[in-house]
């Protein structure tokens, strides 16, 4: 099942049409996102995924309301919002520092939202307290939010963000003050939390990692643009960019020609000689020069009397426990990574030894 | 068609936001220009018109145009034959003002420097005391500082007893009311003015450039000059144009501890528009004082461009 | 018990490296200059208060401690009517451009930069920027052309005009504060449904309180402490503080100036010292 399927099949949260925003003007200006295209489902746990500077924060932020696209339009559950100011929005936000008001207690702070939408006393006193409990934090209520630890704040800041029971959910890198433990924890802890209240979670991340535990679907940006949507797998097992497969996790890169094509299936001669067969997906070249690409897991040693795919100068052994990365400089000049479970035998697999690898056919993909 | 209505509508709202923050811009900004501009600025487009004016009898101005407040900056009109000879009065005083001012930061400086150098090398917390200590006189009334100085330097005062008592002097040093007097009074006015950016500066200071240094060079007094001034330059200058213009239009310093007899600009000025009541040539003197002030001010901006476009 | 003749050399290495890393930066001389500048600024002030306290009417012989001339200050008429035309003065300057200033501030830090940015900082610290004297006779130029016009007399004249040079002092430390306060914490507000006047009263003001505290401190004391404009504007009846020392330190030095004048300090002093703690608190 791939990104556009299952887009098919349910309704849109967030939709994002041609949205473009450019800070400055003339020479000076800078394009932050190009005419982005963009379906969030409900229920769904979205990961706008990608380096500093490629434009998540920005489409996060105009999805907020905090800034006004220069083109383009957002709705939420088919009705325009692109020019409502971020108060008329039911969109929360957690913001990367928590933003925390310093000046109210923790609860306080969680019943801010209701308060503003004038709820009555009663019913925000009840939705805080659900909140505490919700985040663990009952008998932090009264507390300063300066007292709090890091952690903790960033539960307040969730709390805070999830009581008014938004449609959609923003978190803007909120893990990434957290030293690793606590981020691990709170990576399930989010997960959870997502599937108990069923809202959208839209979550900005430039950690791959991070993306691929915890989200349903992963958009990956660069540069102001879209590359490539879909299911963590689609995006890990079946790149479509370059970009995408050198971003998230290792990945072995060749060059080669396509020689032709069958339905998904390309033959792809490389430099040496060898053809491989790789799956197209949606790259546009079906002719001429490409790029193919496998990852380092996908790859394994050939066993004796194995006739290999490929073979190479064994020029590394890196050897870090789970598994043994093996780096083959390639006839054609290239370096290929071979990641072998567990730890190989030393004797036969040494330095300038020529090695066999054997591809798995069926994952090698040809990028755009 | 459904395309383009909406690009219309996000185009609106771009233009409404910036309206709206146009308007609540020039509503923040209203009060604090228009006083300052009717209060401050306006006054000195009155002071221009005056200076050009000719002065009224008990004071104030009488509307009839007229050089004479410039003219007697620099000469004095005979009474006899209305030929104008070179009168060096008004012109001494800029003078000695002048020279009061650098004087004193010169003084301020050679205090001034040692003293942020020694903060600047503090631990942080020390620092921040130090740093108190320097602020507080600023915040004290500049009149009652002076009226302090007064009771210390005057003849009956403790500097002259404590010297008398320990023998070193029979009688009185006489500093009051006199131009030691108002150089004194001026470093003591403005000291805190000279350290406290000379002391940004050194803050920001790596000093393991110092220690850097003492392999190159290896001598105290070289490091300092080479390596230490040159990089707090910035904060010297500024401190030197903060003691220097308060300074030159000081009034209270000479008024107190020159006795009223030692004239700076500023009495000059002031006593214009009381005893001798020629508002016009008053005028005419504070420009001349604002024209000099200005003249520093650019002075060092352009110091500063060509600084910057050297190292550019 | 450690061995004394081992942890004798452990204790005393590392202090002598340290003394040795002071000794690079230090330079000689220099901390004896700092404390002179420390007498110089200190000395004179401690000598006048401890005069204050001089039981004799003498302001050379320390004779012995009284309050006496606290209490002649205190009764003294004119000193009183002199104080209350200060802090009237002070107040009003302290409230107008405390307002205007907070403005100005959230005006210049909350807004887009815009084009004339320069030319509005350059404005508001106008008249810091002038030597007071000139700032002084012009201004007296203006109220003696709006009094002939207008024929208004009165303190309003004062008053103003300590408004117009207290704004840059209460301005820098409100800016300051604006400028350290992230906007996200704004954004946070709007996005939890408060509106944009909701977002000031209960977000911006609130942090902002210390800052305006602080500026209005400011703008108090410079408006307590000014000398050269008060004297040349002040009309009849409009003498502040400052001004009747003025007066009395040229009629001659008594004790009681020197009460008074220690009065002043300390209500400066005061002041200065819980704005460093405000501001302390502030950074934290």
């Amino acid at each position: 099942m791939t990104g556009t399927e299952i887009a098919r099949d349910r309704k849109a949260a967030v939709s994002v049409r041609s949205l473009s925003k450019t800070f400055g003007q003339g020479e000076y200006a800078i394009t932050a996102l190009d005419s982005v295209e963009l379906d969030i489902l409900e229920n769904e746990f979205f990961t706008l995924l990608g380096p500093s500077g490629c434009g998540k924060t920005t489409l996060l932020r105009l999805i907020a309301g905090f800034e006004l696209p220069t083109n383009g339009s957002i709705s939420l559950q088919d009705q325009d919002i692109t020019d409502k100011p971020p108060h008329r929005r039911p969109i929360n936000t957690v913001f990367q520092n928590y933003a925390l008001f310093p000046h109210m207690t923790v609860a306080e702070n969680i019943g801010f939202g209701l308060r503003m939408l004038g709820r009555p006393t009663a019913e925000i006193k009840q939705t805080t307290e659900r909140m505490l409990a919700l985040v663990q934090l009952e008998a932090m209520a009264g507390r300063r939010t300066d007292q709090l630890s890091g952690g903790q704040q960033q539960r307040v800041a969730l709390a805070r963000a999830l009581a008014p029971a938004p449609k959609v959910l923003l978190l803007d890198e909120p893990l990434a003050a957290l030293d690793l433990k606590l981020r691990k924890s709170m990576q399930i802890e989010l997960k959870s939390l997502q599937a108990e209240t069923g809202i959208t979670f839209v979550f900005v991340t430039h950690d791959q990692e991070e993306a691929l535990t915890m989200s349903d679907r992963i958009a990956v940006m660069k540069s102001g643009k879209i590359l490539q949507i879909g299911t963590p797998r689609d995006i890990y097992d079946r790149p479509t960019h370059r970009f995408v497969a050198d971003f998230i996790g290792d990945i072995n890169i060749l060059e080669g020609t396509v020689e032709h094509t069958d339905g998904d299936l390309a033959t792809v001669r490389l430099k040496d000689g060898t053809r491989v067969s790789a799956h197209l997906g949606t790259a546009s070249a079906r002719s001429g020069d490409v790029s193919v690409a496998i990852r380092p897991e996908n790859v394994r040693l050939a066993s004796t009397g194995e006739t290999p795919t490929l073979t190479g100068i064994l020029e590394n052994i890196v050897y870090f426990g789970a598994a043994t990365n093996l780096h083959l400089r390639l006839g054609t000049g290239e370096e290929m990574v071979i990641r072998n479970p567990g730890a190989v035998d030393e004797g036969r697999y040494q330095p300038g030894a020529t090695i066999g690898a054997i591809l798995q056919p069926e994952l090698i993909r040809v990028l755009e | 068609m459904s395309g383009r209505e909406p690009q219309s509508a996000l185009a609106a709202a771009i233009e409404q936001n910036k309206r709206t923050e146009r308007v609540t811009r020039a509503w923040l900004l209203a009060p604090a220009l228009t006083i300052i501009l009717a209060i401050s600025i306006l006054p000195l487009g009155i002071t221009v018109v005056y200076s050009f004016l000719t002065p009224g009898t008990y004071g104030g101005v009488t509307w009839e145009f007229s050089t004479d407040s410039y003219v007697q900056f620099l000469f004095q009109r005979d009474i006899f034959d209305d030929t104008l000879v070179f009168n060096s009065a008004y012109v001494s005083i800029f003078l000695r003002s002048i020279g009061l001012a650098l004087g004193a930061t010169l003084g301020a400086l050679i205090l001034g420097f040692p003293t942020a150098y020694f903060i600047a090398t503090k631990p942080r917390e020390q620092r921040n005391i130090w740093l108190f200590l320097i602020t507080l006189p600023f915040w004290t009334n500049l009149l009652i500082r002076t009226y302090a100085m007064l009771l210390i330097i005057r003849d009956e005062g403790i500097i002259n007893i404590m010297l008398m008592k320990a023998g070193i002097i029979s009688s009185p040093l006489t500093i009051l009311y006199t131009d030691t007097a108002v150089f004194i009074g001026l470093i003591y006015s403005f000291l805190p003015f000279m350290v406290l950016p000379i002391y940004a500066s050194l803050e920001k200071l790596d000093f393991s450039l110092v220690e850097a240094g003492y392999d190159l060079y290896a001598n105290r007094l070289k490091v300092l000059f080479h390596v230490i001034v040159p990089l707090a330059k910035p904060g010297i200058v500024a401190g030197c144009i903060l003691v220097f213009i308060p300074g030159l239009g000081a009034y209270i310093t000479p008024e107190l501890l020159g006795g009223g007899k030692k004239l700076m600009i500023g009495n000059m000025i002031a006593m214009q528009f009381g005893a001798s009541r020629n508002w016009p040539f008053g005028s005419a003197a504070a420009l001349i004082l604002m024209a000099l002030v200005i003249l520093v001010l650019l002075l060092n901006a352009l110091a500063a461009r060509r600084g910057a476009s050297n190292n550019g | 018990m450690a061995d004394p003749t081992t942890a004798m050399p452990a204790s005393a290495q590392p202090r002598q490296r340290r003394r040795l890393v002071r000794d690079l930066k230090a330079m000689p001389g220099f901390t004896a200059t700092a404390w002179l500048c420390i007498v110089t600024l200190y000395l004179p002030i401690l000598v006048l208060i401890a005069f204050s306290f001089n039981e004799n009417r003498s302001v050379v012989l320390w004779t012995g401690f009284s309050l006496d001339w606290y209490a002649k200050a205190l009764e003294n008429d004119g000193i009183r009517n002199a104080a209350w035309v200060s802090v009237k003065i002070a107040l009003f300057a302290t409230v107008i451009s405390t307002i205007a200033a907070t403005m100005a501030a959230l005006a210049t830090t909350r807004t887009k930069k815009f084009a004339g940015q320069g030319l509005v900082y350059g404005i508001i610290n106008q008249p810091l920027m002038i030597p007071e004297i000139v700032t002084a006779i012009a201004t007296l130029s203006l109220f003696a052309l709006v009094k002939k016009v207008t024929g208004l007399t009165g303190i309003g004249y004062l008053m103003l005009a300590h408004a117009a040079f207290c704004i840059p002092f209460a301005y820098m430390p409100i800016r300051a504060r604006l400028e350290t306060m992230t906007l996200t914490l704004e954004q946070a507000a709007a996005d939890l449904y408060a509106p944009p006047l909701k977002v000031f009263t209960l977000v911006t003001l609130p942090l902002l309180g210390p800052g305006i505290v602080a500026g209005a401190m400011l703008a108090f004391v410079v408006s307590l402490d000014d000398v050269i404009i008060t004297l040349m504007i002040a009309g009849p009846g409009e003498t502040t503080l400052p001004i009747y020392i003025l007066g009395a330190i040229r009629r001659g030095i008594t004790p009681e100036i020197n009460a008074v004048s220690t009065i002043l300090v300390a209500v400066s002093v005061l002041l200065v010292m819980l704005l460093f703690l405000v501001q302390r608190r502030m950074q934290r």
